[in-house]
């Protein structure tokens, strides 16, 4: 068992919070890890990502090779198109569809969720719809966090300690919500891959619950 | 006790120092090195360790060494410029050996994710004489410094420990071991070798050079050395630590050639001789600068055909990646997607929303005007970004403190006006010297000192100096009080803050002009 997954977004919106949370459960399960991400100057603002690897035997690099990724998870979506190149043939995009606009050039958002469509197997979710409606609106890394879950060797539940871990300190309420976006996320991501194992083509199980999009 | 624990490359080395038994752990922030300080200071009081920021990395290294004069174990950790900046201690710590174990953890950052160039630390080991481990993932990370306290010790000289940013910023599974005693105060038998006189420093000098040949014979015996002459001789391969890991991974596991990889140094000449003769021809993958294939090339060559970054087979700059060297040995990468998106525009880092540095820039240019253009030598920090649209502000960038030593030779030139700008951590680093001269000369230059009350690019880490500190410190290095500005940059006063810069310009002496407002990241 092997899963590679990059962790895609801009500085400021929680990358390294949600890998953290994905290294503890790994480690809780008893996976090897190697987890690499990016400090200092990037995280003013810049594209961030991380490199997140689990299995259950030696891992060699903390790099995943390019082809490799089982994952892209990405909070915002004109990054995800900076990591495809690492992705393998059956990975799964699973990505915000909220842009977060810090630079003058972004694209026209239509064109963004259009390029993500184009993708054999991508879970597109509205994370900050999720985070809002949870009255957190710095919570769409977890609503992201939660789409993946489906597709990882995790339950739900394997987050609540790390969760109760990371908000504990600003009150029960905020553990809570926190709690309730990831869990909104997860049927996000459960309702594609219910899909899959009712034994639906990966094409249709992936374009259905976009077709609102 | 015997532990698990998940740890960056960085946390690694300082729980093994912790573990070591250090008394003190001295540190200037720096990308990739900083978190090796931040852990030991997170768990200081538990371990009963002296933990605080230094004003530059060459005062970290002389506290270090200091306690190291003392008989106790001390951890000095920085990022790989930081290292040009206590070269003169690190080089000459060599020469006068240690009391107690010794270790410089350095933090190379190749592809200069966060970094103004990609030098290679263990020119600067083999350069003072002094051994270098070179870990390939966090557990080596955490053996080696643990080794490299009782190596300091028994041979009585520094150790480094080279990392470079993939491995200092990775995190994975670490098991860690019982945890040594600190070491008593005890000061040197002899203080002769630490006074380095030229009578007393040819003695150590001499004894440093007879001492090399022992570290060789250590480092040829280490298991971070390895020599394997199975698998196809056509080819054999010589790597160090992180390229190691990347061959297995391009080679699906094991690699199917003869090699050494090494992980300590010096260099293990021994086991390279014998893989070059077993083969027909010897490709060097390394993290960094291409140090093992220089040698191996030598002057007149290896005696067989010898490939790597200085005959173009592997790239000369940037960083290692899985892909790169499997592309070095004609292996496919299998990569089904590109981007489906035509256009991909980058995305810098920038200047936080809110940032006082950026209402500071305002002010300048609505002082200066559009034309014509009157540059700003700058420095290391976040201001740095301001070269970034929509300001466009600074003109230099190239060490900690170069900007007002920059402005005092601009102003030898004949420029008028000059301008630079520093933080006031980079000030307290480096600028005070460049300071101290301006004022000496009574140059005509305005000086700003962007005061954010902490160290910001590095996740704010306490600033020895600012505030009135900072202050009282400008007008004892010679600066005119009436001369000495501190504004409030936020948006209400910039009409306020042009006008004062402008009065400042306009005066033919040197003043010193400080925007004092704190960082919109820091959180106490």
């Amino acid at each position: 068992m092997k899963q590679d997954i990059i962790l895609a977004g801009v500085g400021g919106q929680g990358i390294l919070t949600i890998a953290f949370m994905l290294d503890s459960a790994a480690m809780a399960r008893g996976y090897r890890i190697k987890q690499a991400e990016v400090h200092g100057m990037a995280q003013r603002g810049g594209a961030v990502y991380s490199h997140l690897r689990f299995a259950d035997h030696e891992i060699l690099s903390d790099l995943i090779p390019a082809g490799q990724a089982d994952m892209i998870l990405a909070v915002e979506p004109l990054e995800v198109q900076r990591y495809l190149p690492y992705l393998n043939r059956n990975g799964v995009v699973v990505s915000s569809v909220h842009p977060f606009k810090n630079i003058p050039d972004y694209p026209e958002e239509k064109s963004v969720l259009d390029a993500l469509l184009e993708l054999p197997r991508a879970v597109l979710v509205d994370a900050r719809q999720i985070a809002t409606a949870n009255k957190m609106p710095r919570a769409e890394n977890m609503a992201m966090l939660g789409a993946a879950l489906p597709f990882l060797p995790f339950e739900l539940a394997d987050f609540d300690p790390f969760i109760r871990a990371q908000f504990e300190r600003k009150g029960e309420a905020v553990v809570q919500s926190n709690m309730a976006v990831l869990a909104q996320g997860f049927r996000m991501g459960m309702a594609v891959k219910e899909r899959l194992d009712a034994g639906m083509p990966a094409d249709a199980a992936f374009r259905e619950p976009h077709a609102n999009l | 006790m015997v532990k698990r624990e998940l740890l960056l490359g960085d946390e690694a080395i300082a729980l093994a120092a912790l573990d070591a038994g250090i008394s003190g752990a001295y540190s200037y922030p720096g990308t990739p090195a900083t978190e090796i300080f931040e852990y030991v200071q997170s768990r200081a009081a538990e371990f009963a360790v002296r933990a605080s920021w230094s004003a530059n990395e060459k005062v970290a290294y002389e506290g270090a060494l200091g306690m190291s004069y003392c008989g106790k174990r001390a951890l000095v950790s920085m990022k790989h410029v930081g290292l040009n900046v206590a070269a003169d201690p690190f080089v000459n710590s060599g020469v006068t050996g240690v009391g107690g174990g010794l270790v410089l953890c350095v933090a190379d950052d190749p592809g200069m994710h966060s970094s103004q160039d990609e030098q290679d630390s263990r020119y600067l080991a083999h350069f003072a004489l002094i051994p270098c481990m070179e870990p390939r993932n966090q557990q080596e990370a955490y053996d080696m410094t643990r080794e490299a306290f009782d190596l300091s010790e028994r041979f009585s000289t520094p150790v480094m420990v080279r990392l470079v940013t993939r491995l200092a910023h990775s995190r994975s599974d670490v098991v860690t071991s019982a945890r040594s005693a600190q070491n008593a105060l005890k000061l040197p038998d002899d203080v002769s070798g630490f006074i380095l006189l030229p009578s007393n420093a040819r003695v150590q000098y001499d004894k440093l050079v007879k001492k090399y040949p022992l570290l060789e014979e250590y480092a040829a015996a280490s298991r971070y050395n390895q020599l394997s002459l199975s698998g196809d001789r056509r080819v054999g391969i010589l790597c160090n630590a992180m390229a190691y890991n990347y061959l297995r991974e391009a080679f699906g596991g094991d690699i199917p050639h003869p090699f050494v990889k090494v992980g300590m140094y010096p260099m293990p000449k021994a086991m390279i001789r014998q893989l070059v003769e077993a083969v027909d021809e010897v490709v060097v993958v390394e993290e960094g600068y291409p140090f093992l294939e220089e040698a191996l090339r030598g002057i007149t060559g290896a005696g067989k055909p010898v490939h790597g970054m200085l005959d173009g087979r592997l790239p000369r700059t940037g960083e290692l990646t899985p892909a790169v060297v499997a592309r070095a040995f004609g292996i496919e990468v299998d990569s089904p997607y590109a981007p489906t998106l035509s256009a991909l525009p980058g995305r810098p880092p920038a200047l936080c929303p809110g940032c006082p540095h950026a209402d500071s820039f305002r002010a300048v240019k609505l002082a200066t005007g559009d034309a014509p253009r009157v540059p700003i030598f700058s420095d290391i920090g976040c201001y740095t970004l301001s070269f970034y649209p929509p300001y466009n502000a600074v003109d230099s960038c190239v060490d900690m403190g170069a900007s007002i030593s920059m402005a005092i030779g601009a102003a030898h030139a004949g420029l008028h006006p000059v301008m630079c700008s520093i933080g006031d951590s980079t000030f307290g680093h480096s600028g005070m010297t460049g300071l101290l001269t301006a004022a000496y000369e009574k140059l005509p230059m305005t000086v700003f000192i962007l005061d954010n009350g902490t160290v910001a690019m590095t996740g704010t880490q306490d600033t020895l100096l600012t505030g009135d500190a900072l202050v009282k410190a400008v007008i004892g290095l010679g600066v005119e009080p009436e001369h000495v500005r501190v504004l409030s940059p936020l948006p209400k006063n910039l009409e306020e803050n042009a006008r004062i810069i402008r009065e400042e310009l306009e005066y033919k002496g040197l003043s010193v002009i400080i925007p004092k407002r704190i960082c919109v990241q820091y959180k106490r």
